[in-house]
């Protein structure tokens, strides 16, 4: 007859069983990872709020200086399209390097979380921008066409018509957003920008410390399916088409 | 009340141009129901969008009740249109918010507040007849009841007049005849002036005091609806009244307003020799007034005298064998 501890105790101890190895090892690395967690969520916490703050702006700007918007000015749209395309094709780790003085010039310093919080406004304005551009041009014309019939100023058409109207698309551009910040986040551990993605490549790649590896890949699939599902519940409720 | 004078519209595609609006005049009086009919792409959505400004015309000049628009611009123009309603053909509403937000929305535009607002909306959707669907959206209303949203929006700022653009030509028959007869009551209670468009005879004959016929971005022909019906060769008034299919190649069919009484067919006999005999007959309700038809064959050797008599006595007469 053998003890079901026994045979834990054999199992761990002839390293034969991976997941009760990991399991065993959580407690020890949790405080680190939580850490990390934090740095994360500090980090895409911030950049989103500048990327809605600086993208959500440039977007609507996008449509309505297009032919046929609120304000045509073909010139304006295709310098802002261009800084748009500009940003979007730069991959986000040379976009990270290119941006290091200006992180420098507006944090002080290129390393940990604050700092990493710059490259990742820069690379996620741009991809919000264009998101919130297609769900503005998804609003029925003919809905803004009957508000100019009423008399409504062009900038309550925009806070009264189109944002309300394309709220579902914007919300699901937003989610959208985060969820390759937190992406973007853990590319930023590479130049040592902290959270999750810089403790998996400290300790799981330089350190050959696979558990590190894995607790930081469970732990960014949980924050991103969080993440998602919320955002699905707002979209749905948002949805009334 | 709608007074546009030369109106021009020319579109500049790339490699042709389009002329919407070819100096059109429209006369519009206080308190009727006028209605454009045309095909699609005779510039009649143009005109109707010119008389708001939705379009700017590039000659011609446009007053409503009194206040000429083609000279205003910014807020002016936004004031002007404030006074001025619109019902959409897609009905236009904003699927982000209820019946209720919808109806209030152009109340918040022009700065009245909340409890007012609220009144507002409460007796608009009564006279509509949508009382009970103030929360609801949008898109858990028939397409007749969008178009009522529609048309309590476009009065929440007791316009004096109403613009509506197609708007029962996404609706079914039935639909279209309720949304036709609560537009006519509506300018009966309230004094409205309607401008509409459509492409269908039916919305004209059903409700429309005054009509022109639109083709090319001219007017071919506009007037009364019961005077044209006395128009020798009037297009509208033989659109109007299209010939039934029943007929023999000497039939002939007359139209009159019920006002007329004459005994027009024994005195054809009498003077004219010919020899009349009735197919059948019925009488049409047009802009709220009676019409009479008469399906008769003419036979006779002064039959065409018999036409040209009937024609100058003011009758819509149509033969079936031209």
């Amino acid at each position: 007859m053998t003890n079901p501890a026994d045979l834990l105790l054999l199992a761990s101890t002839a390293d034969a069983n991976p997941i009760v190895d990991f399991v065993r090892e959580w407690p020890a690395m949790w405080p680190e990872l939580w850490l990390s967690t934090q740095d994360t969520i500090y980090m895409v916490w911030w950049a989103t709020v500048f990327s809605v703050l600086f993208g959500l702006p440039l977007g609507v700007l996008l449509v309505t200086t297009d032919r046929g918007g609120l304000t045509p000015a073909p010139a304006v749209r295709a310098v802002l399209s261009t800084i748009v395309n500009i940003g979007r094709s730069l991959p986000f780790i040379v976009l990270m390097v290119a941006v290091l003085a200006l992180t420098r010039l507006l944090v002080g310093t290129t390393l940990g979380p604050t700092a990493a919080i710059v490259p990742l406004s820069i690379g996620a304005i741009p991809f919000f921008a264009r998101l919130v551009e297609t769900s503005l041009r998804e609003v029925d014309r003919g809905v803004i066409e009957a508000a100019h019939a009423m008399g409504t100023r062009k900038t309550t058409i925009v806070g009264k018509v189109m944002l309300p109207e394309a709220m579902a698309g914007l919300i699901a551009g937003l989610v959208m957003t985060v969820v390759t910040l937190i992406s973007y986040s853990a590319m930023a551990g590479a130049i040592g920008g902290g959270g999750l993605g810089d403790l998996a490549i400290r300790e799981g790649y330089q350190r050959f410390n696979d558990q590190y590896l894995w607790a930081t890949v469970i732990l960014l699939v949980i924050i991103v399916q969080v993440v998602q599902s919320l955002g699905d519940l707002v979209v749905r409720r948002l949805s009334r088409r | 009340m709608i007074d546009a004078v030369g109106l021009q519209k020319v579109y500049r595609l790339k490699k042709r141009q389009v002329t919407a609006l070819n100096g059109v005049d429209l006369h519009v009086r206080s308190g009727e129901i006028y209605g454009v009919v045309g095909q699609s792409g005779a510039g009649k959505s143009t005109l109707l969008r010119s008389v708001n400004l939705l379009e700017r015309p590039d000659h011609g000049t446009v007053e409503v009740d009194g206040e000429q628009l083609t000279s205003l611009h910014g807020s002016g123009l936004r004031a002007a249109r404030r006074r001025i309603g619109m019902v959409h053909q897609h009905f236009a509403l904003l699927s982000s918010r209820t019946v209720a937000g919808n109806v209030a929305f152009p109340l918040e535009v022009s700065g009245v507040g909340r409890a007012q607002r609220n009144a507002k909306v409460g007796e608009l959707l009564e006279l509509v007849g949508l009382g009970d669907k103030a929360k609801a959206y949008p898109s858990q209303l028939s397409g007749g009841q969008k178009q009522r949203v529609g048309i309590a929006r476009a009065l929440a700022s007791d316009p004096k007049v109403l613009l509506s653009d197609e708007a029962t030509s996404a609706l079914d028959p039935e639909t279209t005849e309720s949304i036709l007869s609560l537009l006519r009551r509506l300018r009966d209670e309230l004094g409205l002036t309607i401008l509409l468009i459509t492409h269908e005879m039916d919305v004209i004959k059903r409700i429309c005091d005054s009509a022109a016929i639109m083709a090319d971005g001219e007017f071919l022909e506009s007037g009364r609806v019961l005077d044209l019906i006395g128009t020798p060769g009037s297009l509208l008034a033989r659109s109007l009244f299209p010939l039934p299919d029943n007929g023999g190649p000497d039939t002939v069919v007359v139209t009159y307003p019920r006002s007329f009484d004459q005994p027009f067919m024994s005195e054809l006999t009498r003077r004219f020799d010919v020899d009349v005999n009735i197919l059948g007959g019925g009488v049409e309700e047009v802009a709220g007034h009676s019409v009479g038809r008469l399906s008769v064959d003419l036979l006779g050797s002064r039959r065409n005298e018999a036409i040209d008599y009937l024609t100058q006595q003011g009758l819509l007469v149509e033969e079936a064998g031209q």
